[in-house]
């Protein structure tokens, strides 16, 4: 979320002044300058983490290329966003993480990693994340072997959204992984299942029960779903839902970043209580 | 922040027992009578810097922090289980797993350069032929005693045996000497001793000078840190003293770890009264209270002495409310790192410090206004610290009367390897590489490599000796100082096995945070191991050099932009991958 003031910073993207409010971020002023930057660890709704570094860019002055979604704007920046260096870095980031960890559900990755001409198979035999499903539950599954390590999870379980801080990154360098503590399986943590880690996921390393049921069926069609908008009908917080629905049948609920009431997030029941809606007994 | 929630492993007796001793009235919890009361967010968020200190004490305790063990330091300090657990298992020192013989001592071997071309190997096999519980460490800070050895003892105290040893400065008598003139003649223990040797005049000139004419005569004299970075110490200093904030902080980076450093340890041994009046100085001239001192977990003679250096200090009125009658209040603690080279670059130190994992912060903000506790903060290496005694004592143009124009002063060497006279030298900058390992007895055998600056550093070839040893010429020849670190390689030496150690190293000790570095550093390794001492083909030449530059151009801080330098110059120089 940005900070909106009076005053407004003029920075220069690619050549061309933009302005921006104070504590905006390079990002902000990209966007709004037309520029597309990739972001993985970004959020709309989260504290920049600035950990992927595919979002960073060239500023004028800095040894370092910096990046863009957590460095505030200042006035008279000179940025430059298509350089050389900066494809560079996108490409390698892009690439390392494609070298490691299983990227096959997370489209929008996949597809910078076309634009900027990642080639993950130029590494021989590459340690992968390598790590086995983990279903504990009917609600939600984590498939580490997906992660990226972006922090969005354990910012949406702690302090920037559902504060139960559940998990946490554990352990360091390649063998970092989000965790619990010792692991303990999530009935047994503090998780109270809000889901809202699942939302901000950008890999789907966390990923609804239905989804990865459909999935293994091979039986899960994006392209003939539908979302239907709609409030939630638990308690009077008016939490719009957002209803993906195939087959007649609800296989998964989000709502919307940018509702001033639940800013993407929900609790267990908005989340994962519709079952009654196809009055199964059983989910 | 909600409740929290634990699983139900219970801490024994003796854990409880052991980590209320460590916390003493710091909780954040109350019994009142069958109640456990919880304090406000605003004292738990005061609290949590005390997580290292309490880890310790169970891992000292049971030998590992066990499941029950960590349920009570979170609940007393209110700190979610699962981030205590992200913490803990961040650290060399603290144990997470339940592999047979987890809870014994454990006998940290160092297995990096200087130790592995002398005799890591065979100690470790003796060693587990015993039964011990051997870790292999990255560097333990004692390369001038190969192989390095620290025993974490459980229920006992930490020990590293060869402190046992009489200790010997090779250049002991030498009139020169600035830095290291009272090491071996005075007695580290006694601030009596200290005094007798001119200790205190440096902070009572201090005084009478006035904050604002220390500050000129740092930056008068071009002190330049002295952990690696080479930050002009004034700007540093006078940063602090000009922010705003009533609560400012003077740290002391001792976490010292990169391989082939042992300079600060040395320094807090022998001399640890030097270092505690360096930071009051500072602290009288930035106007800060508060002081820390954070030392690597694997050097408790150290630690032990600055403990009692403040100790004795405070009780002679030269710490405390009113140091040495100023009027001004600061107070100094020593905090033990747990075993992470990340942990002394400088803001994943602050996070440390403060209860978090040792991740590196985005910068800017710089510590000089967002440091510890996101307060002003004046961070800086103990050799850096060390150079105020003398800048302030005898002014900044005899102070520049050593040295060269933009590399003033004298600087510490860590001499290690293939010399006959390894350990800490001092010399004015200028001395040449070939004059460091001339003073420290010469080579033995041929020269075929020395790596400059630690495992961050370059390595460099024999052809190199005139190279003065100054900031401008290491940085013109594409090297760098780095920590003061000359280790020497002879003919015998197996570079390509010391490469792997050190891409090894790297992979090990990123912190996984920022994904040039952690994804990186594991990549290089991959590839130096594949090469092993076959010639590297142009194709993986070129995907080396594109890791090069992701990880110095894109990297949140200086590991990752440093994590492939050492190899890029053994490949450069055609010490490994080299055609046949």
């Amino acid at each position: 979320m940005t900070t909106t003031t009076e005053t407004a910073v003029t920075i220069s993207v690619n050549g061309s002044d933009v302005s921006v409010a104070a504590g905006d971020t390079i990002l902000d002023a990209c966007t709004a300058a037309g520029v597309d930057t990739p972001t993985i660890c970004y959020g709309p709704t989260l504290t920049p983490v600035n950990a992927c570094r595919v979002c960073v860019v060239e500023l004028e002055g800095s040894r370092t290329l910096v990046p863009s979604c957590s460095r505030p704007v200042e006035e008279g920046m000179v940025v430059q966003t298509e350089t050389e260096r900066v494809n560079h870095s996108r490409k390698m980031v892009l690439e390392f993480l494609g070298s490691g960890v299983d990227l096959s559900q997370a489209e929008e990755i996949t597809g910078w990693m076309q634009q900027y001409g990642a080639q993950p198979e130029r590494y021989d035999n590459p340690e992968r994340m390598n790590e086995e499903v983990k279903i504990q539950d009917d609600l939600y599954v984590r498939d580490y072997d997906k992660c990226v390590l972006c922090y969005k999870c354990v910012e949406a379980c702690g302090d920037d959204a559902q504060h139960t801080y559940a998990i946490s990154v554990s352990g360091r360098g390649f063998g970092a992984r989000i965790a619990t503590e010792f692991d303990v399986s999530l009935p047994d943590s503090a998780c109270v299942y809000c889901g809202n880690c699942v939302a901000v996921c950008p890999t789907n390393a966390l990923q609804f029960k239905t989804e990865f049921d459909l999935r293994k069926m091979e039986n899960w069609r994006p392209e003939d779903q539908s979302v239907t908008t709609t409030v939630c009908s638990y308690c009077g917080v008016g939490c719009n839902l957002e209803l993906h629905t195939q087959d007649e049948r609800i296989v998964k609920v989000t709502s919307p970043d940018d509702h001033s009431v639940t800013w993407g997030n929900l609790c267990i029941k908005g989340r994962f209580g519709w079952q009654y809606v196809h009055g199964d007994s059983d989910g | 922040m909600a409740d929290l929630h634990f699983t139900d492993a219970v801490a024994t007796d003796g854990e409880r027992v052991a980590i209320d001793l460590a916390l003493g009235d710091n909780r954040a919890t109350e019994a009142e009578g069958e109640r456990v009361v919880r304090g406000g967010a605003s004292r738990r968020r005061g609290l949590r810097h005390l997580l290292l200190p309490a880890l310790h004490a169970l891992q000292k305790e049971s030998g590992w922090i066990s499941p029950g063990g960590l349920n009570y330091v979170s609940e007393v300090l209110q700190v979610p289980p699962a981030e205590s657990y992200g913490v803990a298992s961040f650290y060399e020192m603290f144990r997470v797993d339940t592999e047979p013989g987890h809870d014994d001592d454990v006998v940290h071997v160092c297995i990096d350069p200087a130790c592995r071309i002398d005799g890591a190997d065979e100690l470790i096999a003796s060693l587990e032929a015993e039964g011990k519980h051997v870790h292999r460490s990255p560097c333990l800070g004692q390369c001038e005693r190969p192989p390095a050895v620290f025993i974490q003892g459980r229920k006992a105290p930490d020990v590293v045996p060869a402190d046992a040893e009489p200790f010997v400065l090779p250049q002991a008598g030498d009139g020169n000497l600035q830095l290291l003139k009272r090491l071996g003649v005075v007695d580290p223990t006694s601030l009596e001793s200290y005094l007798e040797h001119g200790g205190y005049q440096a902070l009572t000139r201090a005084l009478e000078m006035g904050p604002e004419a220390v500050l000129e005569a740092i930056t008068d004299a071009g002190l330049s840190g002295r952990g690696g970075a080479a930050f002009p110490t004034g700007i540093k200093w006078t940063a602090v003293r000009e922010a705003e904030g009533a609560d400012k902080h003077i740290v002391a980076n001792c976490d010292e770890s990169e391989p082939g450093t042992f300079k600060d340890r040395m320094v807090m041994e022998h001399d640890p009264f030097a270092l505690v009046e360096a930071m009051t100085i500072a602290a009288v001239t930035t106007g800060a209270s508060n002081g820390w001192i954070y030392i690597r977990g694997e050097y408790p003679q150290a630690t032990g002495r600055l403990e009692n250096a403040i100790a004795q200090a405070r009780d002679a009125g030269l710490l405390g409310d009113d140091v040495a009658g100023s009027g001004q209040s600061f107070e100094l603690e020593v905090r033990r790192g747990a075993g992470a080279y990340i942990c002394g670059e400088e803001t994943a130190l602050f996070n440390s410090l403060e209860g978090f994992r040792g991740e590196p912060r985005n910068k800017p903000p710089f510590p000089t206004t967002n440091g510890l506790f996101d307060q002003p903060t004046v961070i800086n290496n103990p050799e850096t610290l060390l150079n105020i005694v003398p800048i302030v004592l005898e002014g900044a143009e005899a102070y520049r009367s050593r040295g060269t124009e933009r590399s003033p002063g004298t600087r510490l060497f860590c001499v290690s390897g293939r010399v006959v006279t390894p350990g800490l030298y001092e010399h004015a900058f200028g001395a040449t590489l070939g004059d460091v390992i001339a003073a420290a007895g010469g080579a033995e055998g041929d020269v075929q490599a020395v790596l400059l600056g630690g495992a961050a550093g370059s390595f460099v070839t024999a052809d190199s000796m005139d190279l003065p040893l100054t900031l401008e010429a290491t940085r013109e020849a594409g090297t760098t100082l780095g920590s003061g670190v000359v280790m020497v390689f002879n003919a015998s030496d197996d570079l390509v096995d010391v490469c792997q150690r050190i891409a090894e190293f790297f992979k090990n000790e990123s912190c996984g945070q920022c994904v040039p570095c952690r994804v990186g550093a594991v990549r290089q390794h991959e590839m130096i191991v594949a090469i092993g001492s076959k010639p590297m083909p142009q194709d993986k030449r070129d995907l080396h050099e594109d890791m090069v530059k992701v990880m110095a151009d894109a990297s949140i801080c200086g590991l990752g932009h440093t994590a492939a330098s050492a190899i890029k110059s053994a490949l450069a120089l055609g010490l490994i991958g080299a055609d046949q």
